[in-house]
């Protein structure tokens, strides 16, 4: 038996067989383009994603990118609640760094409001978005390593997530599903003795994260899928409207920190690290960098930590003491006014956004003028980068989209609300 | 917190003022923002000129998004009463300035131009609020559902769209699947475990 005949095996339901159509190589070299459908769930998509690719042999000709599987109707269903009864809802965006996203509605709602919180809640707030953060890098190159392969280097970003989320979970109260702000401050102050655990929490942090580094960074299997492949220029990367670590990667300087700096974050020093191909691995170094960042702007605010309350001393917008409600008269109907009806900002429509762990998420909200938003609608970076997603596929292999998808760092909550 | 123009804000008023003299029907303070208001036929050229313009340099696009105003007790604008407006957030990241562009859209002609051809992120942006709102994007390369199914009747971010709303079954694409666990009877089983045993025997 030459080579030719071996082609001509089939394994049929029986076992081998040969009784089919003879065919040669080049019968199947001249074949035309194969479609092969991705998802909603497969295994390589840590998320619910469809992506229909055209395939010619392993090249990618093009793809068509299906989300929305996980739309739950954020906009329609904050519609019909109060302005601090959508936090629990925001939580569900973003729910690898729900602190952000917590802090981007108070802020959004306090625009509208026209009110400031104190300087301590500022800090705390920078100081748990910043915590969220490197968890939230740390989840996305975490299981982007273990798809290429590196499970080990999974492993140890869980364990360095794991100690970011214990000091979340000391002062929030919950993992995941946080609502830690509120809108005029926060629902508790840091507990007593954060700053020495935390402290021992970003030693083994960074511990891990450097072992991880080693791991990755030079290993010469983890370059070769990640160099070159889903490259964006500058140019493309600002029409295509990525943000965050996505756009840095291709080499524009545009944090939202440092741009528009909002809670002030104007008084901490941090780098903004830049890629220069925007490639697959750029924005991995990007993400690797910006941990160290995130980390350095969160020991400068736990020592720079201002004293002093966390709410603002203003009646109408923060819930009474327990004590007042109980006591007094005056607490008892601002208590309940709170309850029923809600802040009632002006007649207007803000918007605001703060730099998530993905780019830029922004909330843009009409006031009727009653306590509930007359419209929300929720700038999900993800849900953005997954439009260039296409761009960057076609002329790939298949192969390489399991990178390209794990470096947009699709959330699920986040994209399809 | 100051809701004032900040002096670059000002500036930047100023000079839309006078690249876009006369398209521009209202300019306002909202919150400190800059918000126009333009006809939704200029939309296409004022946005040309915001992003072509190296003083404006308006290079990105952040946001489209519509609000519905049916019914609404209040109305943002005077003299139109149009139901929907069409929202755009634009950023310039040299210049470092924001712009918020409404155009009135009727609910009669629910239709605007597409921005697909400045900015490639209009088209996941436009598909979403054509899907949850029903304003129909012109020259949208592929103007189809996003986040909600094919099959979807109606546009839920409306405000006629009721919170619950409740929508007809989609039938299974797929061919039915015959011969699992659930199709199979129990006389069937029996059935062929009689039969093997018989030729067993």
């Amino acid at each position: 038996m030459d080579n030719k005949d071996l082609l001509n095996v089939d394994c049929g339901v029986g076992g081998l067989s040969t009784h089919m159509v003879s065919r040669t190589l080049d019968d199947d070299m001249k074949s035309e383009s194969m479609i092969l459908n991705m998802g909603p769930t497969h295994p390589a998509t840590h998320g619910t994603i469809r992506i229909v690719t055209e395939l010619s042999g392993e090249k990618v000709l093009n793809a068509d990118v299906e989300v929305g599987y996980l739309h739950r109707g954020f906009e329609k269903m904050s519609e019909t609640v109060t302005y601090n009864e959508v936090m629990p809802y925001t939580d569900r965006l973003n729910y690898v760094s729900p602190v952000i996203n917590n802090v981007g509605w108070c802020l959004a709602v306090e625009k509208l409001l026209g009110i400031e919180v104190p300087k301590r809640c500022q800090y705390i707030r920078v100081l748990m978005s910043e915590i969220s953060r490197v968890g939230d890098h740390l989840t996305c190159l975490g299981a982007s390593a273990m798809e290429l392969g590196a499970f080990t280097v999974m492993l140890y970003m869980m364990q360095a997530r794991e100690h970011l989320w214990e000091l979340i979970e000391e002062v929030t109260g919950a993992r995941l599903t946080v609502s830690y702000s509120r809108v005029g401050g926060l629902k508790d102050d840091l507990t007593e003795g954060f700053e020495k655990r935390a402290e021992e929490a970003f030693k083994k942090v960074r511990k891990l994260i450097k072992e991880s580094d080693a791991l990755l960074t030079r290993n010469r299997i983890f370059i070769d899928r990640m160099c070159d492949i889903g490259t964006l220029t500058a140019e493309e990367a600002v029409s295509y409207g990525l943000t965050g670590p996505m756009l840095r990667a291709s080499g524009v300087n545009y944090d939202i920190r440092k741009a528009f700096p909002y809670s002030s974050y104007e008084d901490f020093e941090f780098e903004v690290p830049l890629g220069e191909k925007g490639d697959n691995y750029d924005r991995f170094l990007v993400r690797v960098s910006e941990m160290e960042e995130s980390l350095k702007i969160a020991e400068q605010a736990m020592s720079n930590m201002p004293k002093g309350e966390i709410n603002v001393d203003d009646p109408r917008v923060v819930l009474p003491e327990k004590n007042e409600v109980y006591n007094s008269i005056d607490g008892m109907i601002m208590h309940f006014e709170h309850v029923f009806k809600g802040l009632e900002p002006k007649v207007d429509d803000v918007y605001l956004s703060v730099e998530g762990g993905n780019g830029e998420l922004g909330f843009y909200i009409v006031s009727d003028g009653t306590g509930k938003p007359y419209k929300a609608h929720v700038r999900a970076p993800s849900f953005i980068h997954m439009g260039s997603m296409q761009k960057m596929l076609v002329g790939q292999n298949i192969s390489d989209l399991i990178p390209i998808f794990g470096m947009i760092n699709m959330i699920g909550g986040e994209c399809d609300r | 917190m100051n809701q004032e123009f900040t002096e670059h804000n000002h500036a930047l008023a100023e000079l839309l003022q006078d690249k876009l003299s006369g398209k521009i029907k209202e300019l306002r303070n909202s919150c400190g923002d800059i918000e126009i208001r333009i006809k939704k036929e200029d939309l296409k050229d004022v946005v040309q000129i915001l992003k072509m313009d190296s003083e404006l340099d308006f290079n990105f696009l952040v946001s489209v998004t519509v609000v519905d105003y049916l019914d609404s007790d209040f109305f943002p604008r005077a003299e139109d009463s149009s139901r929907y407006d069409a929202v755009y957030h634009f950023l310039s990241i040299s210049k470092l300035h924001r712009l918020r562009v409404k155009a009135a859209v009727e609910e009669t002609d629910s239709s605007i131009d597409s921005l697909c051809g400045l900015y490639e992120s209009a088209n996941f942006m436009e598909r979403e609020a054509w899907d949850m709102y029903g304003v129909t994007f012109n020259d949208h390369p592929n103007l189809k559902r996003i986040l909600m199914y094919d099959e979807f009747k109606g546009h839920p971010l409306r405000k006629d769209y009721p919170l619950q709303g409740k929508q007809p079954r989609v039938k299974l694409i797929s061919p039915e699947v015959k011969n699992t666990a659930r199709d199979m009877k129990r006389p069937d089983l029996v059935k062929i475990n009689n039969k093997k045993g018989v030729s067993n025997g």
